[in-house]
């Protein structure tokens, strides 16, 4: 199995009066073709480790590699690039831009990374969007859509330039139990059939179960697989 | 359509209120811009046309502009000689041998010239005596140089011709005579010498100090009424192009020695106000613009801020800060440039409206309407102040929008 991503010892401090550990010493790995589930309390790191698995937010200590590609310390403007090619993105809130419809919305990577002519954007987009059973919803705005809907025009969005790792943020934070397996089994087709590298972060016990595995943080801290196990039996006692 | 131009129009569209109040604050601008801009420098240029008209281009004094220096100081030209307290030589007056100085003159190309002798008298009529200057002119001469004869309420300076004794005085001082034509004043010389001159043609310019104050007989009289025979001290020229004017000042003034005066020189002061006008215009104007610049910084503040959600999705997706920048200095830009259009279609509409307004001119007695300038220079200039204004009030909030980091939007939202 082909490593996709991997961290040596991330740690993330907020700088301040009081400065805030956010993610300590995490040693990760993540291979092509793997679902991996984020777990732990609320305030335990998990967004704030997303965002620096993709490139969003910049480590203070140790070191990401992408596809063998050392990130840290590139610039801004290069981690943007490898944002658009290589990352998509799914936020627990939607983030869709309003004054768009779905399949503007989905055709926004592709036009900004523009290796596709403008119908082949297009025809791309609405393929995705029908992949999801969007297709009556294509010219809809996100405001005339429903939240599951909204999810899953996230999603392709996050899949529109083929990204070899998809971040999730609790993809079905906020949607019912059905609408959230869809959104699950989404993700995992990806990660089974298209031999893409998921991560998602979420609560929902049933939704980890789909993952490959399961990793859990507490206080910013990775914890050993034996004990994220139990604590993973813990929460879906609950 | 262009991704960043989509999404600037977007966001635009999505405001349209707000926008077509900033729409309309670039518009107005631009609109009284060009309004105030035509009518000023229409009225200035019709106001130089009246000028370069109405004055000599070029007048030859019988002065010099230095005194003549003293036969002391030549004699110690290095020396530390200075003298004071010297009478002055008592000149007489006039150019001297002004036939062949008159022939010079005309023999220079692109220029017409009259001789004038110019003096003063006092005018006696009906019990009552006036003061006014007397200017012995060659009418054939004269109507080349001069727009006088546009002037004329009766006869013209050819008037002159028949009757040697004939006078042409304007209306403002008949009015105070309350004299007509065909009167007979009596002309009182400053030498003592009194001749009685009949009234040939009366002119009104408009101008009262002109109508009350200037005279017109034939040059030979007023030679021997002035008991100046063969003298004349005033040359006037016009020229074909009237901007050469100094240079052939110049020109004559160095080969005839006396003082040579422009039209430029003469109306120096008028020139300076004129100049000071159009900084206060364009200064308010501008500051119009400026107002309205103001508002588009608002609008795209604005939406910077409603849209960092939207910039952070955009940068999280992988666009750089100089998209993003972009997309708002398109906003601004579109912002300029519909306004501008509006503003030039308000402004011409308004600059016809203005075109129609009639004036009363002292000099014209017929219809007459406010000087309107067309040139679509200052509509350039309009539109590219508010464009470069435009430009610079969303530059500010577009910086701004391309430093937004999406994770503290990120971490703010969840
Ligand atoms: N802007 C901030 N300033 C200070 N502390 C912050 C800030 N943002 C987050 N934190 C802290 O960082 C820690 C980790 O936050 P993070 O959002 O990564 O947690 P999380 O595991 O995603 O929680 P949740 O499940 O509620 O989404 C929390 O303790 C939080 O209080
Ligand atoms: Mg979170």
């Amino acid at each position: 199995m082909s490593t996709v991503l991997r961290t040596e010892a991330l740690t993330r401090v907020l700088p301040g009066d009081v400065p805030t550990t956010l993610v300590e010493n995490i040693d990760l790995e993540i291979a092509r073709g793997e679902f991996v589930a984020i777990m732990g309390p609320s305030g335990s790191g998990k967004s704030s480790l997303l965002y620096l698995l993709g490139l969003l937010d910049m480590p203070s200590a140790g070191r990401v590699w992408l596809d063998d590609t050392l990130t840290t310390g590139l610039s801004e403007d290069h981690l943007a690039h490898i944002r658009l090619e290589r990352i998509g993105f799914v936020f627990q809130f939607h983030f869709l831009l309003e004054e768009f419809s779905a399949l503007d919305n989905v055709m926004l990577p592709m036009r900004k990374l523009a290796r596709l002519e403008e119908d082949e954007a297009r025809d791309k987009a609405s393929e995705l969007l029908r992949t999801f059973d969007l297709a009556e919803q294509m010219h809809k705005r996100p405001s005339q859509m429903s939240g599951g809907q909204r999810q899953r025009v996230a999603v392709a969005r996050a899949l529109a330039n083929d990204p070899q790792l998809i971040l999730a943020d609790e993809p079905s934070g906020s949607l019912d139990t059905h609408a959230s397996a869809n959104v699950r089994d989404i993700l995992h087709d990806l990660a089974r059939n298209q031999n893409r590298a998921v991560v998602a972060v979420t609560h929902d016990p049933t939704f980890a179960q789909a993952a490959d595995r399961r990793i859990f943080l507490v206080d910013g801290q990775l914890q050993p697989p034996e004990r994220a196990a139990t604590l993973f039996e813990v929460s879906v006692r609950r | 359509m262009n991704l960043a131009v989509s999404i600037a129009l977007s966001h635009l569209l999505s405001r349209r209120r707000q926008t077509l109040v900033s729409l309309a604050g670039i518009g107005l601008g631009v609109a009284f811009f060009l309004a105030v801009s035509a009518l000023m420098r229409g009225s200035e240029q019709d106001f130089m046309r009246r000028l370069v008209d109405n004055s000599a281009h070029i007048t030859v004094y019988d002065e010099f502009r230095l005194a003549k220096p003293q036969a002391a100081e030549l004699a110690a030209a290095h020396g530390a000689v200075e003298i004071h307290g010297v009478k002055p030589e008592t000149e007489v007056r006039g150019i001297r041998q002004y036939k062949q100085k008159l022939d010079f003159v005309s023999r220079l190309p692109g220029l017409r010239v009259a001789p004038v002798l110019l003096g003063q008298a006092i005018f006696t009529f009906a019990g009552k005596d006036l003061g006014a200057a007397i200017n012995g002119v060659e009418p054939d001469l004269m109507k080349n140089v001069s727009t006088i004869d546009q002037y004329f309420v009766s006869g013209s300076l050819a008037s002159l011709h028949s009757d040697p004794d004939g006078i042409i005085i304007g209306t403002g001082l008949a009015d105070k005579f309350r004299a007509k034509l065909g009167d007979k004043i009596s002309v009182t010389s400053p030498t003592g010498l009194v001749r009685v001159m009949k009234i040939v043609a009366l002119f009104r310019t408009g101008t009262a100090s002109y109508d009350e104050g200037q005279t017109f007989i034939i040059l030979k009289r007023a030679q021997t009424l002035l008991g100046r025979p063969n003298v004349a001290n005033r040359f006037i020229l016009k020229l074909d192009d009237p901007a050469r004017a100094p240079v052939v000042a110049g020109q004559i003034e160095r080969a005839l020695g006396y003082k040579s005066q422009s039209w430029q020189e003469a109306s120096e002061d008028i020139m300076n106000l004129v100049k000071i006008r159009n900084i206060i215009m364009y200064s308010v104007v501008a500051a119009t613009l400026i107002v309205a610049a103001f508002g588009i910084y608002n609008v795209i503040s604005t939406v910077v801020l409603e849209k960092t959600r939207d910039i952070a999705i955009l940068k999280s997706i992988g666009f750089h800060a100089r998209d993003i920048r972009l997309i708002f200095l398109i906003e601004g830009a579109v912002l300029g440039l519909v306004g501008s259009v509006l503003g030039t279609g308000l402004g011409l509409a308004l600059m016809a409206g203005l075109a129609r307004v009639e004036v009363k001119s002292p000099f014209i007695t017929t219809q007459a309407f406010l000087p309107i300038y067309w040139g679509w220079d200052q509509m350039a200039l309009a539109a590219g102040f508010a464009m470069g204004s435009a430009l610079i009030a969303a530059y500010l909030p577009a910086r701004k929008g391309g430093r937004v980091r999406p994770v503290d939007i990120l971490r703010g939202a969840a």
